[in-house]
């Protein structure tokens, strides 16, 4: 578990985190919610004890980081792919990390073969794509078999299939019943890979919530619905209080209730549903709306 | 020593510090042959097989150990040393042992292959290693480099970028600490205290040739062996500023 309470970081006169109480609780992927510049890099940082917050503290599982002996065989980070020598090798790189925290060689080994690099070990980490270098990082984060792990904007730059690969390999880890911590500026890229969000705004927290229930409230919950007895679902929606509008291709556009609710009322009242899907077409702006003013670079995104 | 063998596996995977030792030694030996090899036969003496190492080559090995430390800068792996181990006065301590032995080893091979290739080219020479002060002179070498090193981790640990760190030790040991002798007067009671004179001080083999002393006509407060301790408490000092920002600042 991670814990932060009234994490607060300056830069000279920049407030990059302002304040900020937040949990990470095992078991599942928690999304790091922001726009560029929010502060989620500085958070993590701070995590790791690579920045030394202005006020405030926060515990990996009771501890601050720079407590914590042999500290990568708790925490697990990638922050930036990029953090190796060039000239080194990939396999050279994980050794010395390996050594450093008393991990056995094999576990250097078992490393590269789960993130599919142990034909390229030898190679210059230099030489490596984005992807690569990406899994590389990867490797470094799970050699000590940490029960914590920290992903910062691990998908940027990669192309579908790497996306697809980083996204899967996160969830599994938060299936093995560990703590997965990863950041986006992408709400769609969250809704997909995160059950539970920490969403911040210029170093502020803004909620933190289950992912369902951000997206509900954060689109205005609207649902499409279709069912051949719509003339029957319809009227039962307008009584609990929902607005109803006849959507694209004889559907009903439900707002005010999520999916869930919904699903409930057809079962209620034995109406057969056809489909049942919650409207995540206008999520970016959404999100734009909700952290409002928090967005720091809101007249760029505006145009 | 976990934390020394992480340090040797680091510097040994990388190319540079194979680059910058081969340089030295090719510098400082060469230098050597040069001179012996434009010397008569027969006139060559022990101080005069010294220069190389322990003025170019010198330079060479401060080079290569500030970049062990703005590499690690440079690339951001400093910051993957501090994850794996926060404790950042061990990992800089231990990455100091490491450089330090590693130049101290470095110097007393090219001292040595200095006075072996002056052997070769000038055979006829009085080039044996006898007395106390000749052995100082020729072994001190090592300890010089052991010691710069630490000087140079240190300004690397400060600046934190290659170019800074290598022109304020290129700037300081070459040109700084010269050129203050030209202040008339207190020139040279500064250079009495300034640490790389120090450092020249204590290799002086006080022979009868004031020409091959580096230093010469400094009045040097300090025996040759204090100078040796003056170096390395400014060493050593430099190093604790330097820890001490290291774990103070943001990684
Ligand atoms: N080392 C630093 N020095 C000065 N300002 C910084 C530093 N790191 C981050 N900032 C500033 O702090 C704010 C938050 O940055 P960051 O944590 O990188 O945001 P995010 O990762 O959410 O994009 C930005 O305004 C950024 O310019
Ligand atoms: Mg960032």
């Amino acid at each position: 578990m991670i814990e932060a309470i009234g994490l607060t970081k300056r830069y000279g006169r920049t407030v990059a985190v302002d304040d900020l109480s937040f949990t990470v609780q095992p078991g599942r992927v928690t999304g790091f919610l922001g726009p560029n510049g929010a502060g989620k890099s500085t958070t993590m940082r701070m995590i790791l004890g690579l920045d030394r917050p202005t006020a405030g503290r926060v515990l990996i599982d009771g501890k601050p980081y720079t407590e914590l002996n042999r500290p990568l065989q708790t925490v697990g980070a990638l922050l930036d792919a990029k953090w190796v020598h060039p000239n080194r090798s990939a396999r050279a790189h994980l050794k010395w990390l390996a050594v450093s925290n008393g991990l056995p060689k094999s576990r250097v080994d078992a490393v590269l073969e789960a993130v599919g690099l142990t034909q390229v070990a030898s190679k210059n980490a230099g030489g490596f794509s984005l992807g690569m270098s990406q899994r590389l990082g990867i490797a470094a984060a799970l050699l000590g078999d940490p029960k914590v792990l920290l992903f910062d904007e691990p998908v940027n730059g990669l192309d579908p299939e790497g996306i697809l690969w980083i996204r899967t390999f996160m969830q599994n880890l938060a299936a093995e019943g560990r703590t997965v911590l990863v950041s986006s500026h992408l709400l769609s890229e969250m809704a997909l890979t995160a059950s539970e969000l920490v969403v911040i705004g210029r170093g502020k927290l803004i909620t933190q919530s289950s992912t369902q229930e951000f997206i509900d409230r954060s689109t205005g919950n609207t649902v499409l619905v279709r069912s051949p007895q719509l003339f029957k679902l319809g009227p039962l929606l307008v009584d609990k209080g929902f607005t109803v509008r006849d959507g694209a291709d004889g559907a009903l556009s439900v707002s005010g209730a999520t999916s869930d609710q919904i699903g409930d009322i057809a079962a209620a009242n034995g109406v057969v549903l056809h489909e049942l899907s919650p409207q995540r077409g206008s999520l970016e702006e959404a999100f734009m709306q909700l952290t409002g003013d928090a967005v720091e670079y809101h007249a760029e995104i505006g145009k | 020593m976990t934390l020394l063998a992480v340090e040797r596996i680091k510097l040994f995977s990388t190319r540079s510090p194979y680059w910058c030792s081969a340089l030295a030694l090719v510098l400082g030996v060469g230098l050597t042959a040069i001179i012996a090899a434009s010397t008569d036969n027969g006139q060559l003496s022990l101080g005069a097989t010294q220069f190389g190492s322990s003025q170019l080559a010198l330079s060479v090995v401060l080079v290569m150990a500030a970049l062990a430390v703005t590499t690690e800068y440079r690339f951001s792996t400093i910051r993957a040393t501090f994850l794996a181990v926060p404790n950042r006065t061990s990992a800089l301590v231990a990455k100091t042992v490491v450089v330090a032995f590693i130049a101290a080893v470095l110097g007393e091979i090219i001292a040595f292959g200095s006075v072996g290739i002056a052997k070769v080219l000038s055979p006829a020479s009085d080039l044996a290693i006898t007395t106390g002060d000749e052995w100082r002179h020729v072994a001190g070498v090592g300890l010089l480099y052991g010691i710069g090193a630490v000087i140079a981790i240190a300004v690397g640990i400060l600046v934190r970028q290659t170019a800074g760190a290598v022109a304020i030790l290129l700037v300081w040991n070459m040109l700084l600490e010269g050129l203050i002798g030209i202040i008339p007067k207190v020139g040279v009671k500064i250079q009495a205290w300034l640490p790389f004179m120090n450092a020249n001080h204590f290799l002086q083999l006080g022979g009868d040739n004031p020409a091959e002393q580096a230093g010469a006509g400094v009045d040097f407060k300090l025996s040759q062996w204090g100078s040796l301790g003056y170096f390395a408490a400014i060493a050593v000092a430099l190093l604790v500023v330097a820890l001490i920002v290291a774990k103070r600042r943001d990684a």
